[in-house]
């Protein structure tokens, strides 16, 4: 017959201030095991959701990123060319020919500038974004300096918002509308008319080209011309790849930081955890002693104080998820080292990080629980009674 | 002396639990220093920075370049002593995990606008003269194993094709400060066969350094540049070298916060089990205080015992977490060199492990002190266990 989980609980509840000492310590680990998690996942998930499937995007051979590549005018009209191209609703090819440069903008709070993607589009780019819709204002036309600016870019700098002017490369572009991107890339960038971009910034070639594949398995046939044809000094990558290749060192050096950080602060809280059941095992020896005595076997008690270091893990598994969850609230905006630009990007809770805390939590309550419970379920029991 | 003797023996009476409490401390400790000096990696290139340099780049933004006749107007600023240019040169060496900092430089000014780089006089001159010569640092050297007289190449990423450089010279850090992991060479190199090749860059520089004669000049000159170049094509932005590199950290400054965030979450955590040991020794104990009030002894003795006895655990936790620290930034120097090329452990880190040690020992002593102070002497000596 095993021990009542009862019992357990009391013992708990009796040595409250321990007991809330130890679950605060696990929590914390938990909080900010989550919480790097969630950070490293809402890197990924915002950099996954910036691409589709079935978008190409064409760089210049060797350049990791759009703002260092760059396609002639030639090249592109060449890729233009190609049958795997989609078609739009208007019996157009969806191919947008795109030029990418940074500006300095200045953050809110810290007042320092930091560096914002500018999108040259052109009539297909919205086309090719599905997940991109004006909240606020209306699109720029084309052929003029108006240009509309992503929800990040408009929370976290300074004087950017509807009917504000931005002033670089010498001409005024005045922002007519405000889009949302959702959970994408899109939303910490600013969006004009790719020509005028490349007159007032003086590029002679678009930074990429972008387009879709009528059916998704053309993409072999696609590289394949590519590389065949000497005039396409180019490379050609799904979007979704694009993507995440850019969020790579980014997700390697938070993924290093979280790891270290969790594998540290785990042995504090599973020395914690040990304290405390080794001292519930001292102050208990008389218990433990009638336990045996009243016919409870070694492997009940070892159970019991099992359970005991689980549940304590448990609830501070509990505790650090439930409070790991508001960090959803925050969105982070800071420079992703590989585009040199600003990307912002939120905590994201998933099931599977929710398991992932919960099982650490468990386990740091196991290890820290095994050695006293073993412990304990050694006792002789003449000596336990005797030791009141 | 005796008190101390009955601090340590109280502390280790429970030698278990002490020696786990004391292995906590030491990792929080150990956690602490190190995300510290982390932390202040990321602001060695603040640190290392000259009051009397300026760093002027495209108003624009960093990547669109200036033009390389701004160089003959700058140097008619009153107050410009010194005047010289480079650009990102972003070549990767085989792979990209190799990387490393690597700038095109107009050579003499450069040199001496940067006394902190020791270089020996052969090795200069060699270096001035070999136009596809390169200066490397110290560390760089000893890690790709590059010997003066080797020859490197560079795949470049912005200006495409493989490079070929020849190591002329290998430079020492004058400070403990100094990033010795860069890579220059001869901006005259690089213009010559972009010239050739991709014309759109050519004679087109990234940014000028300007050697200011006194600091207090700095802020005069700054704006007399921007003032030269406003309205042109490219116009400027001058700053100190200083205001220059915090601009680059305030950029992942989210980063930078977070680390602070979480360098103090250790600390709360190791609170949580340094307080909760103590508060198990003090019940324990209830009863030998209930004697000590019995013979006369005050609750300042008490509240004297605990404290000290909490100090006792935390400071030789925190010993042992500085000794070891040094070691382990050695190890995370080597791990993360490719992206802090500079690794020092500050006075101030130090300093703040042993403030973070006494926050703990008395946070944590109060409320078991608390509890000890107000329980009633023939509670206490009723209370077995």
């Amino acid at each position: 017959m095993a021990i009542p989980i009862a019992y357990n609980f009391r013992n708990l509840w009796t040595r409250r201030l321990t007991t809330i000492l130890t679950v605060s310590g696990m929590a914390l680990v938990v909080f900010v095991f989550a919480s790097i998690l969630m950070l490293a996942g809402g890197l990924q998930k915002t950099l996954v959701e910036t691409g589709s499937y079935d978008n190409l995007v064409f760089l210049r051979k060797g350049s990791s990123s759009e703002v260092v590549s760059g396609v002639t005018r030639q090249q592109a009209s060449i890729l233009e060319t190609f049958p795997e191209i989609a078609m739009g609703p208007r019996g157009q090819k969806l191919l947008s020919k795109e030029v990418v440069v940074l500006i300095a903008l200045t953050k809110k709070g810290s007042d320092k500038p930091s560096n914002v993607v500018l999108r040259g589009i052109d009539e297909n780019s919205l086309l090719l974004r599905s997940q991109v819709r004006l909240v606020e204002g209306r699109l720029p036309r084309m052929g003029s300096t108006e240009v509309i600016a992503g929800m990040s870019i408009v929370q976290k700098f300074k004087d950017i918002g509807v009917d504000e002017t931005l002033c670089c490369g010498m001409r005024d572009w005045r922002i007519v509308g405000v889009f949302d991107a959702g959970n994408t890339g899109f939303n910490s960038e600013i969006w004009g008319d790719a020509d005028q971009f490349m007159q007032a910034f003086r590029r002679n070639g678009y930074s990429s080209v972008i387009f879709k594949l009528q059916d998704s398995s053309e993409f072999q046939n696609v590289k394949s011309r590519i590389e065949s044809d000497p005039r396409l000094t180019v490379e050609a990558k799904r979007e979704t790849r694009y993507y995440a290749d850019q969020s790579e060192i980014m997700a390697k050096f938070l993924r290093i930081l979280g790891i270290s950080l969790t594998i540290i602060f785990s042995i504090g809280a599973i020395i914690g955890a040990m304290i405390t059941m080794y001292s519930a095992v001292a102050n208990r020896t008389a218990e433990i002693g009638t336990l045996r005595a009243l016919g409870f076997k070694r492997r009940d008690i070892l159970i019991a104080f099992l359970l005991e270091s689980l549940f304590l893990g448990f609830l501070g598994g509990l505790v650090g998820l439930f409070f790991a969850s508001f960090m959803q609230l925050i969105t982070i905006s800071t420079m992703n080292f590989q585009t040199f630009s600003e990307l912002a990007f939120s905590f994201s809770l998933n099931f599977n990080i929710i398991t992932m805390g919960m099982v650490f939590a468990l386990v740091m309550g196991l290890v820290g629980g095994v050695l006293p419970a073993i412990r304990a379920s050694r006792m002789i029991i003449v000596d336990a009674l005797r030791a009141v | 002396m005796l008190i101390l003797k009955v601090l340590f023996r109280s502390a280790f009476r429970n030698k278990l639990r002490t020696s786990l409490t004391i292995l906590g401390i030491t990792i929080a400790i150990l956690a602490f220093g190190l995300l510290r000096t982390l932390i202040s990696a990321w602001y060695a290139g603040v640190e290392a920075s000259s009051a009397t340099r300026l760093v002027t780049r495209n108003s624009v933004s960093i990547v669109f370049p200036l033009p390389h006749f701004y160089k003959n107007k700058i140097q008619q600023v009153n107050g410009v002593k010194t005047v010289s240019y480079g650009t990102w040169f972003g070549g990767v060496y085989g792979d990209e995990k190799n990387f490393f900092a690597n700038f095109a430089v107009e050579p003499r000014s450069f040199l001496e606008l940067y006394p902190e780089f020791i270089i020996p006089p052969d090795g200069k001159e060699a270096f001035l003269k070999d136009q596809k010569g390169c200066v490397i640092g110290k560390k760089l050297a000893a890690k790709f194993g590059w010997k003066i007289g080797d020859i490197i190449t560079l795949k470049g990423t912005i200006f495409l094709g493989n490079w070929d450089f020849v190591v002329r010279a290998i430079y020492l850090g004058r400070d403990k400060d100094t990033d010795e992991s860069q890579f220059f060479f001869h901006w005259d190199y690089l213009n010559e066969i972009v010239k050739k090749s991709l014309s759109g860059w050519a004679d087109q520089v990234g940014y000028y350094i300007i050697g200011v004669a006194r600091p207090e000049l700095a802020g005069d000159v700054a704006v007399a540049i921007d003032q030269i170049f406003k309205n042109s094509l490219a116009e400027t932005l001058t700053e100190t070298e200083k205001a220059f590199q915090q601009g680059f950290i305030a950029m992942s400054g989210a980063i930078v916060t977070a680390i602070q965030i979480v360098s103090f979450v250790v600390i709360f955590i190791i609170m949580a089990v340094v307080a909760n040991t103590m508060a198990m020794t003090t019940r324990e104990r209830i009863g030998e205080y209930a004697i000590l009030k019995t013979l006369g002894f005050g609750g300042g003795h008490i509240t004297a015992l605990i404290f000290g006895e909490s100090l006792v655990i935390t400071i030789m936790g925190c010993l042992l977490g500085v000794v070891l620290t040094f070691p382990a930034t050695k190890i995370l120097s080597h791990e993360l060199g490719t992206y802090f090329p500079v690794f020092n452990i500050g006075r101030e880190t130090l300093l703040l492990n042993l403030v973070a040690a006494l926050t703990i020992a008395f946070v944590s002593a109060i409320i078991p002190t608390r509890r000890a102070i107000k329980i009633r002497i023939a509670d206490g000596l009723r209370r077995i266990g």
